[in-house]
């Protein structure tokens, strides 16, 4: 099949509105003629959920949560870009679109990211309306402050819980629509299959997760908000029930998924402590703005450091190498995710890292606590130092943070075209589960403008060309497929349960991560991904052998869940894995060793490599097929990143 | 950890668990009791929950079930009551952001779901919290749809009344207020909401039947009245303040005042 984006011909600027004016609408009366599934209620979901039903269509929303409130976006700190030019420096819609294309290494679809660029004003102003608490000036006006990778201030902010309150706004539309009801909440349910009928996406499967009951839901249509899938990596600064199921179930009825090998390592997050670590946390990147990154200028002075022999303290300041600073004086400590992950790799494997693993470099605040006050410092960052303290005992207001790198975000998702269509007709991705806006590298603060825009202001338009389409006539379960469906999930919880062996889930999630972050991390070689890709297969075998869950499926059973959420990352691993032995380049978040410039930089091959890399399931064990869409740049210039 | 100014313990500790079992909401539950082992201090209170869940699976026994998910102390999932306190004993802290090193070795630990005949136990530590969803659909929001919405900048807000907002507005909606109250009452959570969305005058349209629908929602859940001693306030893990409940006895006098009674 070949990929077609539909992508609007004509300008840039106008392709939108264009695209708006072209797309069918479905008429006031039939909207309510219409079921629209969503699941996931984060950022993404719950704006879609309440959008579709503010229109009249009927929603039915899912979500493994106990409450949609809980869903991660809540956990996003620092904020999020809107093309406002509040500060009069410089922005613009188009500089919005040029950062983030450029950001993203040029990976990205020039359309999507104009169009996410264009929405980003709308989102602050329905989130305002909606009673979001931003941060504002002694005026009263919004406030805003610059975010990594950009040299203008852009960021909207709610202290440091910004994805919080965000949420909690889409909550509460969401919510409103349940009490009028036009939208039907289905809480701890999770999506464990996707039901096609006659080529066309008709309904979901679920499992309660209180008494284990199967269901099957037709509609319409059905929209994934489902987030991403970092947790591939066992340790990531995902929460802990984040999987990929969902798109992976998609996948394999049919929706390619592209360049699933771009995740982003984060680059300031509380190092590891110990084997029994479950999870990573961020420490919020708007932090940069403020503090200096370092380490100790010789290997020696850090060896001593880490031995107890000196404190932080005592290394003086010409024996500090703020290495972000002298490596790139135009953007210092802001420079983008991928390029800050990577240089405080490159400077713990030289030796020089901090912290009793040595992997670890400083963030350290002194010159801003001297220069303003620790009041001040407090005012901005304070939930996050406290955060910090509690996790690590120790005080950021009197010593340097320790961070270090940890996979964040995953650019890669279900392809989509323009419309946030996958390749299974009536089936839509949005926000973090697709793949379209960030290219290879993500910038600070897009991710939630990125799911709101999809939610608030895309989907409810462009899903209505689809469903204008459709006969306004009532969709049921009574199809054949939907049985078919129910039996396999049925049929594969029975197949977890009887396995009785000797590993946890969680064992074979950690292995999986180890293999992942070793081989498929920050830095990865063809040599490393032939070898992590006969591991995955090896590990995928034992554990259909020997993984253990106890218990029945008619009940809550939260290690059969995590069996099934495992199983599928074990088949997504090797995806990964291939789709980095693919690319035969390094871009963004995706560095291949074998590729890189003499400083160290990535380099990228747009003459081969220009393409989304979309891969189609054919069958259990069968390789997957490679279809490339290509890339077409129109308005901006492929240049090499470079913030020096 | 060198330069640590912390006296916390730092050595590993063999603990007893005291665990609520209950296989599900019909059946009768009880105290349950295990021992765990070599446990960091610089482990989390789940953490050292997962250590003990890994063993039960490894020895072919039912996990304890708990809910939890970001581990950041945002989400709100986590809901430990651990010897006799709402996510235990740090002042300001969920579940997930307690840390070993507050407990010393050969300490026994109470484990027990949230208490509240509007919370019932789905099974073991994991309680069904949706009656909040149901306040929250009751009013907990501004009606506005998708669109037409005016510039962001277009009503100023002094920094003072957002930030009082924003304040009340953190509220993770885990339900320690409720668990810590003898009254088992939600007025912290009710009002929190209320506060933030009568401070903002985007919110100010709909105080009136706001107020009186979630406060009416919050009975029919059966939740208690509010005993006024405070110690939801006391409990919350993000130091929502008892001036949000004064602002909702307020709002709701008011709204009484001139009420139509239509709640």
């Amino acid at each position: 099949m070949e990929l077609f984006s539909k992508a609007p011909e004509g300008p840039l600027a106008e392709k939108w509105d264009k695209h708006k004016f072209n797309v069918k609408l479905v008429n006031p009366a039939n909207k309510r003629k219409y079921d629209v599934i969503v699941v996931g209620t984060g950022l993404a979901g719950a704006a879609a959920a309440a959008s579709l039903a503010e229109l009249g269509y009927n929603v039915k929303a899912f979500t493994y949560h106990d409450s949609p409130r809980r869903a991660h976006s809540i956990a996003a700190q620092g904020g999020i870009n809107a093309a406002k030019n509040y500060q009069n420096d410089g922005d613009s819609v188009f500089r919005l679109f040029y950062d983030t294309i450029k950001g993203g290494d040029y990976r990205a679809r020039e359309a999507n990211v104009y169009r996410l660029a264009q929405v980003s004003v709308n989102i602050i102003d329905q989130c305002v309306a909606q009673g979001v608490p931003f941060a504002r000036e002694y005026g009263g006006l919004l406030a805003n402050r610059s975010f990594g990778g950009a040299q203008v201030s852009r960021t909207f902010y709610a202290r440091g819980q910004t994805g919080q309150q965000l949420l909690l706004g889409a909550y509460s539309a969401l919510s409103r629509q349940v009490a009028y009801g036009k939208v039907k909440m289905y809480t701890r349910s999770e999506l464990l299959d996707i039901v096609v009928v006659d080529g066309q996406a008709r309904g979901i499967v679920t499992r309660n997760l209180v008494n284990g009951e199967v269901q099957t839901h037709a509609a319409h249509a059905v929209v994934l908000a489902t987030g991403g899938y970092g947790n591939v990596f066992y340790l990531s600064t995902n929460a802990k029930y984040c999987n990929v199921t969902a798109p992976w179930r998609a996948h394999k009825k049919g929706a390619y998924f592209a360049n699933p090998c771009f995740t982003q390592i984060h680059p300031t997050c509380i190092p590891v402590s110990g084997d029994y670590q479950s999870k990573l946390t961020l420490m919020s990147e708007s932090l940069r703005n403020d503090g200096r990154v370092w380490v100790p200028a010789t290997k020696e002075i850090a060896e001593r450091l880490r031995k107890g022999e000196i404190r932080v303290q005592d290394i003086k300041e010409e024996d500090r190498d703020y290495f972000l600073e002298r490596k790139y004086p135009a953007f210092g400590n802001l420079v983008p995710r991928d390029v800050a992950s990577r240089n405080a790799k490159m400077m713990c494997d030289e030796g020089r890292g901090v912290g009793a693993s040595g992997l670890a470099v400083y963030l350290d605040f002194a010159d801003v606590i001297k220069r303003t006050s620790a009041q001040a410092v407090s005012q901005k960052y304070g939930n996050l130092f406290e955060m910090y303290e509690k996790i690590t005992d120790e005080n950021p207001y009197e010593m340097p943070m320790r961070i270090y790198p940890a996979v964040h975000y995953t650019m890669g998702g279900l392809w989509v075209d323009y419309n946030l269509q996958t390749t299974i007709p009536g089936l839509y991705a949005t926000g973090e589960c697709n793949f379209s806006d960030h290219g290879a590298n993500r910038l600070g603060a897009s991710a939630l403008m990125q799911g709101l825009a999809d939610g608030y202001f895309v989907i409810p338009y462009t899903i209505g060309d689809q469903l204008a389409q459709t006969p306004p006539k009532p969709v049921t379960t009574d199809h054949p497929a939907f049985a078919e469906a129910k039996a396999a999930v049925q049929a594969r919880v029975e197949q977890l349960l009887s396995i009785n062996g000797t590993r946890t889930p969680d064992d074979f999630h950690k292995a999986l991560g180890h293999i992942m972050w070793e081989y498929c991390g920050m830095a990865r070689n063809a040599e490393g991904l032939k070898h992590a890709k006969a591991e995955i297969q090896k590990l995928r075998r034992e554990f259909w052998q020997d993984v253990k869950v106890v218990g029945s499926g008619e009940e809550m059973n939260q290690a059969l869940e995590k069996a099934g959420r495992v199983a599928d990352f074990l088949e997504l691993g090797e995806l990964m894995i291939d789709d980095a032995f693919n690319r035969n380049e390094s871009c963004g978040g995706h560095f291949r060793e074998e590729y890189q410039t003499p400083e160290g930089e990535a380099l990228r091959d747009d003459d081969n490599y220009a393409y989304v890399a979309a891969w189609e399931y054919k069958g259990d064990n069968q390789p997957e097929v490679l279809h490339k869409e290509e890339l077409v740049f129109e308005n901006v210039k492929l240049t090499q990143r470079s913030y020096k | 950890m060198a330069g640590s100014a912390s006296t916390t313990n730092t050595k590993p500790m063999n603990l007893k668990l005291r665990v609520w079992r209950q296989p599900n909401r019909q059946t009768e539950g009880r105290i349950v009791e295990y021992n765990v082992k070599d446990i960091s201090p610089d482990m989390s209170f789940l953490e050292m929950l997962d250590v003990l869940n890994e063993d039960l699976l490894r020895a072919g026994t039912d996990p304890v079930a708990f809910d939890h998910d970001c581990r950041e102390g945002i989400c709100g999932s986590c809901d430990l009551f651990i010897n006799g306190r709402s996510h235990g004993p740090e002042k300001g802290t969920t579940t997930c952001q307690l840390h070993m090193r507050k407990f010393s070795d050969g300490d026994t630990i109470t484990i027990e779901p949230w208490r509240a005949n509007a919370f019932p136990v789905n099974k073991d530590l994991s309680v069904d919290r949706s009656a909040f969803d149901r306040i929250i659909q009751a009013g907990g929001y501004v009606s506005v749809n998708t669109g037409g919405a005016p510039d962001g900048n277009e009503i100023p807000i002094p920094k003072e009344i957002a930030d009082r907002a924003f304040e009340a507005a953190t509220c993770i909606g885990c339900g320690a207020c409720v668990a810590a109250c003898k009254n088992a009452s939600a007025m912290l959570f009710v009002s929190a909401k209320v506060s933030q969305l009568a401070l903002l005058p985007q919110g100010k349209v709909e105080a009136q039947t706001r107020v009186e629908n979630m406060v009416a929602q919050m009975d029919i859940e059966g939740f208690g009245a509010c005993s006024n001693i405070g110690s939801c306030a006391a409990e919350c893990p993000v130091g929502i303040s008892l001036e949000n409940i004064a602002i909702l006895n307020r709002e709701f006098l008011t709204a009484k005042a001139a009420s139509n009674n239509l709640a």
